[in-house]
Formats: structure tokens, sequence, C-alpha cells
């Protein structure tokens, strides 16, 4: 799938203009035959980034794989709202195993299909940032470091959610979880903790790492996309919202993602064989401020009392992020490969 | 083919000749021999097709094999002691996902005290895993049991594990008669599960169940564990049939029918176990042994025909469950419920303690005497125990024991109390 940068002015939106493009490049969703991978009646909460996040991922795997894939998935929402019993939302063959081995039973997937010498069915593992960046991480490095031919995909909502909204690696500092009250002298999540894991994914030098948001869904898709292309262990970290355990609305899902974006908390960026060959630009740079008040996870930065201190050091975060990933360089025509065009 | 071979070697050979597609290996002794030796054959190409995985863990071991099963591959994996422990929760996720892996353990104590040597504390904390546990008592054994797993497995739709005694077994070089492939081609058709994950036929494996069909599902499995106890000894008689050779099975005797004591043991100590019953015959004397060659699914009925006649059990255990005494005591205890037998527990040979000869004349002269209490530590040092048994008393504060008693008994490195 190609993307083409498509500039097209409407402001307050980032709708996929599918009309104005050819249909062969039109997105994944945007085709009344696409595959649905996790179809309709499953139990995610409103506006859960997590499902809309993962159905977007999997049908452009199924796309790009011409639906010839199998799917392996760590304990988390994602399994429990999919196969509540006797029902399943999967329409592709999927294994739950355990909450840390998702992306081991994955290898193991595509080990066995290299032996039958299948080398047509492609295999996607999937966790959540609690099942990959914890509990799950040294399967995930495990499979990074030999090159298993598995794209493993974390849906990144800085929580465990599962099991009631608990700290992991991934929860930003400052943050309100069930295991990082608001309270005391630093309320919220530790500062000086936690784990990059596409960052780390990239120091094992496998062939291809992404970042995505649910925010520019067309971006995830071609990102998988990109990654179906290539053999080998691939990572894509997608950072996705959780109305229930950030304490927002569910309308505000898209919203927040892109937040995360823009504000530069999150950076979006692609890397090759241990570089970052590419980064998806701040087109409006927003104070994080913008970003928190939305959720009550950072309540308490905001009232009772107003912790300016703490605010500024998350601005200091993304700007950090924005300084490191060069978020804001102007974009120059000859390093405009397609791998920074987005938006179709 | 008979040959000259280590326990370990010829296992890897057997487990070969099963045409795995998937092996995943992590090093731990004494099982490290077996996957060295099928990483050689996959990489010459002697062993093709197959994938030989070097996982980062046995939790990703078992894990890499729980995929390629799922996908309809055969798998194979080896472990013991530490590494059957780090790979539990893995271990009840095959059995309750219904894929037949087949696991060579070789059997190993478990710490701390870390040690090496042979035990059967791993299987037996894994008896309530889910998976079928055969124990073998010599190389030939090992060998013949490994061809029946995994007929056995695919047949039953169970993970088997294969115990065989760490060292004892898979570091003993001995005769042992080698199955050609032809003959094992013949005794094992291909893997051809029920279901697998198919894009063709998109299926959910390992979904959700909540208490509505929970019970179900696990009396489900305890339903396939019974059948295998039909299954088990219908496998060794084909294999008998096909090979020429009797192995595998639920209980074997040895000249127990008109026993009055009998000994109950499983793996490689029989061996020993048998010299003596031997030599305790010609003297007139009515013992015999009975080896547990199944032990989950638990023989309950073979176990109670084997020793109705007897007056006295002695179960000669390799594996303690603090704070009761005997494991397979308890089984065997249940399966004599109503008979007259008085049941005694000999925990023998913990982390690689020799079991002699004259270990177990003295424990059968004690029971020979009803001198045997209900539960008793062969060979047991009781001028260790009870100096710091003293110590212990005299300081309630917590600590580790073993490093007192090296102390005690002048291993160089042990610090003051
Ligand atoms: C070994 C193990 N430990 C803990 C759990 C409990 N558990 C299940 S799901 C979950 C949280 C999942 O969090 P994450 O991976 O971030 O996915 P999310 O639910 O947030 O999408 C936890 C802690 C488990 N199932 N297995
Ligand atoms: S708790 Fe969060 S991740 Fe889980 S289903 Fe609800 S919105 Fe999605
Ligand atoms: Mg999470």
């Amino acid at each position: 799938m190609s993307a083409t940068r498509l500039k097209y002015f409407q402001t307050g939106s980032f709708a996929a203009g599918n009309r104005l493009v050819d249909p062969d490049q039109r997105s994944v969703q945007s085709d009344p035959r696409r595959a649905n991978a996790i179809t309709c009646g499953h139990r995610a909460c409103q506006g859960c980034g997590e499902a809309l996040g993962a159905r977007y991922a999997l049908d452009a795997a199924l796309r790009a794989s011409d639906g010839d894939l199998i799917a392996t998935n760590a304990t988390g929402c994602l399994e429990v709202f999919s196969t509540p019993y006797p029902e399943s939302s999967w329409q592709v063959p999927w294994i739950h195993s355990l909450f840390g081995n998702a992306a081991a039973v994955a290898t193991g997937v595509a080990a066995a299909l290299k032996a039958k010498g299948n080398t047509h069915t492609r295999v996607v593992g999937q966790g959540g940032d609690g099942g990959t960046v914890d509990i799950g991480f040294a399967c995930l490095s495990g499979m990074f470091e030999r090159g298993d031919d598995v794209l493993y995909i974390c849906y990144d909502n800085e929580a465990y959610m599962n099991t009631g909204v608990q700290r992991s690696a991934a929860t930003p500092p400052a943050a309100y979880t069930t295991t990082t009250q608001a309270v005391g002298e630093q309320p919220g999540a530790p500062w000086g903790q936690g784990k990059d894991a596409a960052l780390i994914a990239l120091a094992h030098e496998i062939p291809y790492v992404a970042t995505a948001t649910i925010a520019d869904l067309r971006d995830l898709e071609r990102k998988v996309h990109t990654a179906m292309e290539i053999r080998g262990a691939r990572y894509i970290h997608v950072l996705v919202t959780c109305p229930l355990g950030w304490g927002a609305a569910s309308a505000d899902s898209i919203k927040l993602a892109r937040l995360a974006m823009e504000t530069g908390i999150f950076p979006v960026w692609e890397g090759e064989h241990g570089d970052v060959v590419s980064v998806t630009k701040i087109r409006h740079r927003t104070p994080v401020e913008e970003y928190l008040k939305l959720q009550t996870r950072f309540r308490h930065l905001f009232a009772p009392v107003r912790r300016d201190d703490v605010i500024a050091r998350i601005q200091a975060r993304a700007d950090r992020n924005i300084a490191r990933f060069g978020l804001l360089e102007a974009l120059d025509e000859d390093q405009l490969d397609e791998a920074v065009e987005v938006d179709v | 083919m008979l040959e000259q071979i280590e326990g370990s070697q010829a296992v890897a050979r057997a487990v070969a000749a099963c045409r795995p597609e998937v092996i995943c290996a992590y090093p731990i002794s004494p099982q490290t021999h077996i996957v060295e030796a099928l990483s050689r054959q996959v990489k010459s190409g002697a062993l093709s097709p197959c994938e030989f995985v070097n996982v980062e863990s046995e939790y990703a071991a078992m894990s890499v094999a729980i995929g390629a099963s799922a996908t309809g591959a055969r798998a194979y994996t080896a472990t013991a002691s530490q590494g059957l422990l780090y790979m539990t929760e893995a271990l009840y996720n095959a059995s309750g996902l219904g894929l037949p892996i087949v696991m060579t353990v070789a059997n190993r104590a478990i710490g701390a005290p870390i040690n090496i040597w042979n035990d059967h504390s791993d299987s037996m904390a894994q008896r309530d895993s889910g998976w079928i546990q055969l124990y073998v008592e010599s190389n030939q054994e090992a060998v013949d049991v490994h061809l029946q797993a995994f007929r056995l497995a695919e047949a039953v739709s169970l993970p088997v594990m294969v115990c065989m005694d760490g060292f004892i077994l898979t570091h003993a070089v001995e005769r042992v008669e080698l199955p050609e492939q032809e003959q094992v081609d013949q005794f094992l058709p291909p893997f051809v599960p029920r279901q697998q994950l198919d894009p063709a036929h998109p299926l959910t494996i390992g979904a959700m169940v909540g208490p509505e069909a929970f019970t179900e599902v696990r009396y489900l499995a305890h339903y396939k564990q019974m059948q295998a106890l039909d299954l088990i000894p219908e496998v060794a008689g084909l294999f008998e049939q096909r090979f020429g050779r009797s192995s595998g099975g639920l209980v074997r005797r040895y000249r127990s029918d008109d026993a009055e004591t009998i000994i109950v043991a499983l793996g490689s100590v029989l061996g020993t176990i048998e010299d003596v019953v031997d030599e305790l015959r010609a003297t007139g004397e009515r013992i015999g042994a009975v080896a547990i060659r199944t032990f989950r699914p638990w023989p309950a009925a073979e176990v109670r025909a084997a020793l109705a006649g007897a007056g006295r059990v002695i179960v000669l255990e390799k594996a303690l469950s603090v704070g009761i005494g005997g494991i397979v005591s308890q089984n065997v205890h249940g399966a004599l419920a109503g008979l007259p037998a008085s049941v005694h527990t000999a925990i023998a040979g913990l982390g690689g303690r020799p079991i002699t000869k004259a270990s177990l004349r003295q424990l059968f002269a004690a029971a020979r005497a009803d001198r045997l209490g209900e539960l008793t530590f062969v060979d047991l040092s009781h001028q260790l125990v009870d100096a710091e048994i003293q110590r212990m008393l005299s300081d309630q504060r917590s600590g580790p024991h073993a490093e007192n008693m090296l102390r005690d008994v002048g291993v160089v490195g042990a610090g003051p109390v």
C-alpha cells in the first residue's frame, strides 16, 4: 500500500478523504469487503482505543497477507473483551495462551509453518503494554534477537487495564493508577522509572520498528503494510487510549491520541535495522496541559492545588522528545521519502 | 540396532526417529546432552524438516512448543528441575489446550539449596499439571517409551512427560537397542490434529471460559486421562508386538505375586531394589517389588491389584512433600483403601544421594522386625540435623540451614553461625 500525501483544508478535522483518491489507495476500512478481523459484538468499553487499534492493525495485516494470517494474543483487555464464552470476535485463526508468552507462541507458530514449508501464511503477535513491556519482555526480546518471522504489535494504554488500572513500566510519570495513587509529595506514578519499549526494540537492530497512534489510523495501516512486506522480527508500538483507565470521555479517544502526538508526549517514528529513519512531524504544537487536563488520571495536577512544577516537568519531557526526534524541523523535500507521508 | 551409547544420545536418536517438526531447547543439566545431540541432527540435515529454536527460557520453550503444536507441528522439548518449575504456567496451559507435546524430564532436585543431582522433586511437583507422566527404569525403556509417548499424546490429545533419572540414566553408557526409522514410521503415524490454527478455517483457541462451563472443561481433562489408562497398555502392547520388547505400561510387578512385603518405586532405582529382592528371596523371604511406570493418570486399579495380597507396602520415594511426607504414598494409600496392608513411606535418594543395596537391606530388615514407622528418611544423618535443631532452638530467628550444616561438615567457605 503506498501512501499519498493529500492536502485538503478542513479545520478541526483529520478525517480521511477516501473519496479523493483512487480505489486502490483508499484505506482498508473504507472497503466494504474489509476483513473485519475483530467483528462486532465484543465487550470493549465505549471508545476503547485498543479495540480500534487492533481492528485497524489486523485488518491491514489481513489485507497485506491476502487473508493468510495467524494471530497470537497475550492475556489482557483485548483477549478478554473479544472472547467471552461461548463467543469470539476473531475472524482470523487466533490463539491466546498466557499473559507473558504471546511473542514466544508466535515464534512457535512461525517455526511450525517453516517446518511445514509454508511460506505464505504470516504471523502476528499482540499484547497490551503490561503483557509486552513487563511480563512478556523476555519472550519478546528473544523473538527479536533470533529474528523470528513475526510482526509483534503492542497496544499501549499505559497501564494494566484488565486488572483494574495498575501501573506498568509504560505508565507515564505523575499518572494516577490504582497502584500509584494521587497522594503524597509526588502524587501518581514515580519519576525516573519506566522504559521505552520501541527504542529497546530498535536496539535489537531488527528490520522494522514503528510507533503509531489511533489518531492517525491511515498511518497505522501503512506501517502494518510496510511491516508485512518485510520478513523477520518486526515491532509496532501503538498508543491506544483507555477511557476507563485514563478517566477520559469516550468521545475524546481520537483527540487524546492526537494530543499525545502533537504535544510531543508520544513521538511517532519509524526505524530500520537500529536507526530511526523517519518521524511524523507535529503539525500544531500543543502544550502538554491541553492533553493532561482531559484525563482524570492527571486531575491531581490541577486541583486542589495546581502543580505547575509537575506540569513543567511533563512539558520538559515532551520537549525533550521533540528535540530528540526532531519532531518540529521543517520538512526537507530531499529527505521526504514515502515513509514520512501521512494522512491520506 | 544394538549400540553402546549414552542415555541422552539414545533418547535423542529415538526422538529424532519420531520426526519432530519443532524442537525448543534451553540448557539445564542433566538434560542438555539430549538437545545438544538433536541440534546437531537438525543442523546437519539428518533430521529434516525440523526447526530447532534456541529459546531464552524454559517458559519460552514450552510457549514455543504450544504455538507450534497448535499450528499442527509435532513439538518436543526437554528440561529438568528449575527449568520444569520455570515453565509451570505454560505446562498447565499446554494440557488445558490439549496439545500433544512430548517432553523429556531428566529428573533432578529443586533448590534451595541448589543441587544438580537426581531425585523426583521436579516432576512430582507437576503431577497436577494435567500432563501424562511416564517414568522409565532404564535407557532401553527411555528409548521405547519416547516412541510410545508421541503416539499416546496424539491419540489422547494430551501432553506427555517422559521422566528419566538425571545422570543415573541420562549420562549412563549402556547397551541399547535403537529402533530403525521404518519401524518407527510404521508405529507412529504422522501428526494430524483434529483442529489447528489455519487461515482456511479460522478458529479461536484459548478463549475465556467462565463458571458456566469451566467444570465441564476440567472434567473432560480428567476424562481424557482416564481414557489414557486404557490407551497406555494398548500402546505398550502394540509396541511389544512391533518391536519384540516389553516396556512402558501402567505398572510392572517383580516377584510380587506371593509377596508379604512389596516395595513400590519409580524409575531407575528399581534395578537396585530387584537385586536386593533377589537376595532376600534366596533366603526365603516373601518380598517383591512393583514399579509405577505411569504416575499420571494414576493407575489405581492396577496398583490395588498388584498390592492386594501384601501385608506390608514400602513406598520408596525420591521426593518429599514437606509438611506431610510421601507423595506416591498418598496415592498408594488411596488405591489400597479398605485393604489390610500397612503403608510405609521411605524417602530416599534426595539430591542424588546414592540408594545403595546396604541401605535397602537395612530398610527392609527394619520392616521385617516391625520397626518401620510411617515415615522414614533413609540414611538420614541425625548428627547433622540434631546439631542444627539445637541451634534453631537457641536462636529463634530466620536463616538458611544449608550453610550451617556445610560448616558442620567442614566445607570451606561456610561462614560462622
Ligand atoms: C502470570 C499472570 N500474572 C497476572 C495476570 C493478571 N492479568 C491479566 S490481564 C492483566 C493486565 C493486562 O494489562 P496489559 O497487558 O497492559 O493489557 P490491557 O488490559 O491494559 O489492554 C493482568 C495483570 C495473569 N493473567 N497472568
Ligand atoms: S478498560 Fe480500557 S482497554 Fe479495557 S476495554 Fe475498557 S477502554 Fe478498552
Ligand atoms: Mg495496558
